[in-house]
């Protein structure tokens, strides 16, 4: 066998094991229902569940608790299921929190009530695009 | 009043630069195929277009930067990119905080590559700009603005507010402006902010050139002569896009609060991979410089790096990372637009290699393993799979998108630790590379064999594991993976380093290029694994149970809380929170807000009392001072060790109204480490909602608690004259001394009570540190006793994180070094082809 070849068999080899590994971490936008199932199972990986915040009928977030030295919090989080799950986030409470259109958890369950949140991607309305042009401001 | 001139001509400008750019193209089609005797008019007609492209081109920005300046709000791109309230410096960074002034931003770049250019180049001249017409044509295409039925070709910068907005007010008056814009989102606030982007789009408008090259040259058959003039661009690519990078990660430690500079975030990716195959495609293009050999390697990098970079604007423009980036764009409906002109590329790319390549020259040697070719074809290599290892999870919401343009169903989600994912391959590749390039370069001065190889190799060997061992005990670097970092880093920056003494003595400096930037490769590596690696959170909240007993161990709280003048130990330091500050204007350091009061004008107060600073006075008390950015406050953050001050942060945070709190870290930089500190949560100040009445009385002398304050009653002081009230004949004014003992800090409480005939006021006084608001509700004169009636809030307080980043400053100095290497590379082989040039020879 030529070098090349066993080079270019080795560049293969590489290659195969990237694409498998990022196949493998790939997490997966999941509900919490199929989330609990899998905790229950034994899989406690990480995943994603997309979901608004719990709002009662005037639009004001519901649910939302602040730990005494205000360093974490729980809130109730809507997938798009419509399941209503409180989650547990381990850090201060991020400024545009109530304001977000859409979150996205990522994390697992923890005990069978508790989804403990690793991290939260939160979409806001006016995060990094043209702002929508309020009436207030005009 | 409304100025619709200015926004049409603006328009106009680009309609002007987007038909004169294909003028320009066809033109220059001309003057490449036609017979030498008509080529002189046919370059003068050209040159002339090209001309008209780039002064409407500029005209472009400078109507738009006329726009943003002068508050013309009847602009949507003014009325959301920019407010009153920002200096000049920010107004710059507005003009390119929208994707159309970043598109404008490029355009530019190109214009100023373009006449470079025209005007360095001889036969090349006509091809080149071929290829730069019809790029400029596309990306000139994408401020359009044209609406035909529902085709949307471009979004125009120049569009009226009215035009957009659906608000009613302009139904009543078409002709109103709004009075202040949205501004500046906060976190692009930052001096970074004003020259990252420009950087980063220079980076990316430069890959065009090699392209371009590369493209004239498979057109015109001059299949490797385009190398040469094309090698000094690859590497100002290099240069350029790897500086935009690092200024956009040292924006990001600096202004963000991830804690970091570097996230793996899918647009950091996307920047991050062309880079690395402009890298592999310099290293192919010396190979075949030197030997002859690597050509069509360098072919396929060259069109690689340049479709990944419009790759990489797809991604970010699209609105595709929605749901996995923080900051990416929306989608302004320009996504078609961009993958035609993505795949138009592409397909004239494969096309014209397709053509060639039976007739590009290969060497069919075999490439011995003591050659330098193979060694950077296996450098080259590694880089491709980087490059390949980051782009392909960085694509998956594009996987979903195709999945669910075909009827699918994908919830296929990137790794959920980003950060751990890519690193755990990244760091081995970076191991591998540097040890690439402490081998390569030996074979690259000189020709190599078994032996020669051992004995070039062996006292750098020896002496880099000295120094790795050094390394690793001193700073204690326990853990495998971590050794052998240090081990293949020092090992390339000691090869290396002899290399270039070895260089340096010859006196050709010309050619260190190389060893200087992998030495920077060997000092990026050491830096990155310390400062990441070694990150440590000094913040631990010890103060009590987590939320649920069973994850204890698992959940350490990374923030604490500090209530102000409430010292509170972290790690080796002890912190104390001391208040908010503002930055006002012409006065070093910072103010705190206690000493101002805030007018009805932006970033305008009136001093409460003088303001000095080290000595001098700057400003006396009444005095109208003027704030930098009001919305900013500086919290004042005293870290102590051993019951020593050390020192103070600031870091900074603004409530914003449509972003919520956006906070900037502070950091204390020492030479081997950073103290790095950022606010996460902060005491809602401005309008608190006060707690029910309380009521005491109290004689002069006496002591008492005020809310969890002990308080003591200095005494009642008759007053000659009162701030803010004309004391009449026969009013009296009595000032009630109250002093609170907060730890180490006192802070005097004075509220006032008026007598005028048998009517009385009470002037309150509020300390919004403390979170007090206290009035003299009574004096009876007979028991001597004053009746105080307080009002209680909440403390002030901030929540904070604070990490501790060891060696990140070799980190810095590692990029400093590598992009050094790369300016000597540029001027060395820019010199070849001007000399070539001038030789008539290209």
């Amino acid at each position: 066998m030529k070098k090349g070849h066993i080079l270019g068999l080795g560049v293969i080899a590489v290659a195969i094991v990237i694409i498998v590994s990022s196949i493998g971490d790939a997490s997966s936008y999941e509900s919490f229902s199929t989330a609990k199932a899998m905790a229950q199972e034994g899989d406690d990986d990480p995943i994603h569940v997309v979901g608004q915040l719990a709002k009662d009928s005037m639009g004001t977030v519901t649910g939302l608790e602040v730990s005494d030295d205000k360093t974490s919090f729980t809130f109730t989080m809507v997938d798009n299921e419509g399941t209503s799950q409180q989650v547990y986030y381990n850090e201060p409470v991020p400024a545009d929190f109530t304001r977000s259109e859409q979150v996205v958890v990522i994390g697992s369950y923890k005990s069978e009530n508790m989804f403990v949140a690793d991290k939260i991607l939160m979409k806001c309305p006016s995060k990094y695009q043209e702002t929508e042009l309020k009436e207030a401001s005009l | 009043m409304i100025n619709t001139f200015i926004g049409n001509l603006g328009h106009l400008m680009v309609i002007l630069a987007f038909v004169s750019s294909l003028i320009t193209a066809y033109s220059y089609y001309q003057y490449t195929v036609v017979p030498e005797i008509e080529k002189a008019s046919w370059r003068k007609f050209s040159r002339i277009f090209f001309y008209i492209h780039a002064v409407s081109a500029i005209s472009i920005g400078v109507i738009l930067f006329n726009i943003i300046h002068n508050f013309r709000f009847e602009y949507f791109y003014a009325y959301s990119h920019a407010s009153k309230a920002l200096p000049v410096h920010y107004m710059i960074s507005s003009f390119w905080e929208g994707q159309e002034g970043s598109f404008i931003l490029w355009i530019f770049w190109d214009v100023i590559l373009g006449l470079f250019l025209i005007h360095t180049n001889k036969s090349w001249e006509g091809p080149v700009m071929v290829v730069f017409s019809l790029v400029q044509a596309f990306l000139v295409s994408m401020i359009l603005g044209v609406v035909i039925g529902d085709l949307k070709i471009g979004s125009s910068p120049f569009i009226l507010l009215r035009d957009v907005a659906n608000a009613p007010i302009f139904q009543m008056n078409p002709d109103f402006v709004p009075e202040d814009g949205t501004g500046l989102n906060p976190l692009l606030q930052n001096i970074w902010m004003v020259i990252h982007p420009p950087t980063l789009f220079l980076g990316y408008a430069s890959t065009l050139v090699p392209f371009a090259y590369l493209m004239a040259g498979l057109w015109t058959g001059k299949y490797k002569e385009w190398i040469r003039p094309a090698l000094p661009w690859t590497i100002f690519s290099a240069l350029i896009l790897g500086m935009g990078i690092i200024m956009g990660a040292y924006w990001a430690y600096v202004t963000l609060n991830f804690g970091g500079y570097w996230n793996w975030d899918p647009v950091e990716n996307a920047s991050y991979v062309p880079w690395l195959i402009i890298v592999a495609s310099i290293h192919t293009m010396i190979t075949f410089r030197k030997s002859s050999t690597a050509l069509k390697t360098s072919i396929v990098l060259i069109i690689l790096q340049f479709i990944l970079v419009l790759y990489a604007t797809f991604l970010v423009r699209s609105g595709v990372l929605g749901d996995t980036s923080v900051h990416s764009f929306t989608d302004l409906g320009l996504s078609g637009q961009l993958l035609i002109y993505l795949f138009f590329f592409m397909f004239v790319a494969i096309f014209l290699s397709a053509r060639a390549w039976k007739n590009i020259p290969t060497s069919e040697k075999e490439a011995s393993v003591y050659s330098r070719e193979f060694w950077i074809f296996i450098g080259a290599t590694t880089l491709g799979l980087m490059a390949f290892q980051v782009i392909l999870p960085t694509s998956i919401p594009v996987y979903n998108a195709i999945v669910e343009s075909f009827g699918g169903i994908s919830n296929m989600a990137p790794p959920a630790d980003q950060i751990e994912f890519y690193t755990k391959f990244q760091l081995w590749f970076g191991v591998v590379l540097a040890l690439l390039t402490a081998v390569g370069q030996f074979f690259w001065w000189k020709k190599m064999d078994k032996k020669e190889l051992k004995n070039a190799l062996a006292t750098p060997y020896i002496i880099s594991l000295i120094l790795a061992a050094i390394i690793i005990t001193v700073a204690k670097v326990w853990n495998i993976t971590f050794m052998v970092i240090v081990m293949a880093a020092t090992f390339t920056i000691v090869a290396n380093a002899t290399i270039l003494s070895k260089l340096l003595k010859k006196s050709t400096f010309k050619l260190a290029g190389g060893s200087l930037a992998h030495i920077g490769l060997g000092l990026i590596l050491i830096g990155v694994m310390f400062s990441s690696g070694y990150s440590d959170v000094i913040s631990l909240n010890m103060s009590g149970l987590t939320y649920k007993r069973d994850w204890e161990d698992e959940l350490n709280k990374e923030n604490v809380l500090l209530w102000i003048n409430q010292p509170l130990q972290m790690k080796d330091y002890e912190v104390v929170y001391r208040g908010r500050n503002k930055k006002l204007e012409g006065v070093p350091g910072y103010v705190n807000v206690n000493k101002l009061e805030s007018t009805d004008n932006v970033n305008e107060a009136i001093a409460l009392e003088d303001i000095n600073v080290n000595g001098k006075t700057y400003h006396k008390k009444g005095d109208k001072v003027n704030i930098v950015l009001e919305e900013n406050s500086y919290f004042e953050i005293e870290y102590f060790k051993d019951q020593q001050h050390q020192f103070t942060l600031f870091p900074m945070s603004q409530p914003n109204p449509t972003m919520g709190l956006i906070s900037s870290p502070d950091s204390k930089h020492f030479l081997n480490k950073d103290l790095y500190t950022h606010i996460s949560a902060i005491n809602s100040y401005d309008d608190p909602e006060w707690g029910e009445d309380e009521f005491y009385e109290v004689t002069p002398g006496e002591q008492f608690h005020l809310g969890d304050y002990i308080t003591t009653f200095e005494g009642g002081e008759v007053m000659e004259e009162v701030e803010g009230v004309e004391l009449e004949e026969g009013d009296v004014a009595v000032k009630a001394k109250l002093v609170i003992q907060d730890h180490d800090k006192q802070i005097h409480l004075d509220p006032i009570f008026l007598i005028r005939g048998n009517r009385i006021g009470k002037i309150p006084t509020v300390n919004h540190d403390l979170g007090v608001k206290i009035q003299v509700d009574n004096i009876s004169p007979e028991t001597n006793k004053f009746v105080f009636k307080a009002n209680n809030y909440q403390k002030d307080y901030v929540v904070m994180k604070a990490l501790v980043k060891p060696y990140i400053n070799v980190l810095w100095i590692g990029t400093i070094i590598m992009l050094i290497g790369f300016g000597v590379a540029i001027y060395r082989r820019y010199d070849e082809f001007v000399k070539m040039r001038d030789k008539g020879l290209e």
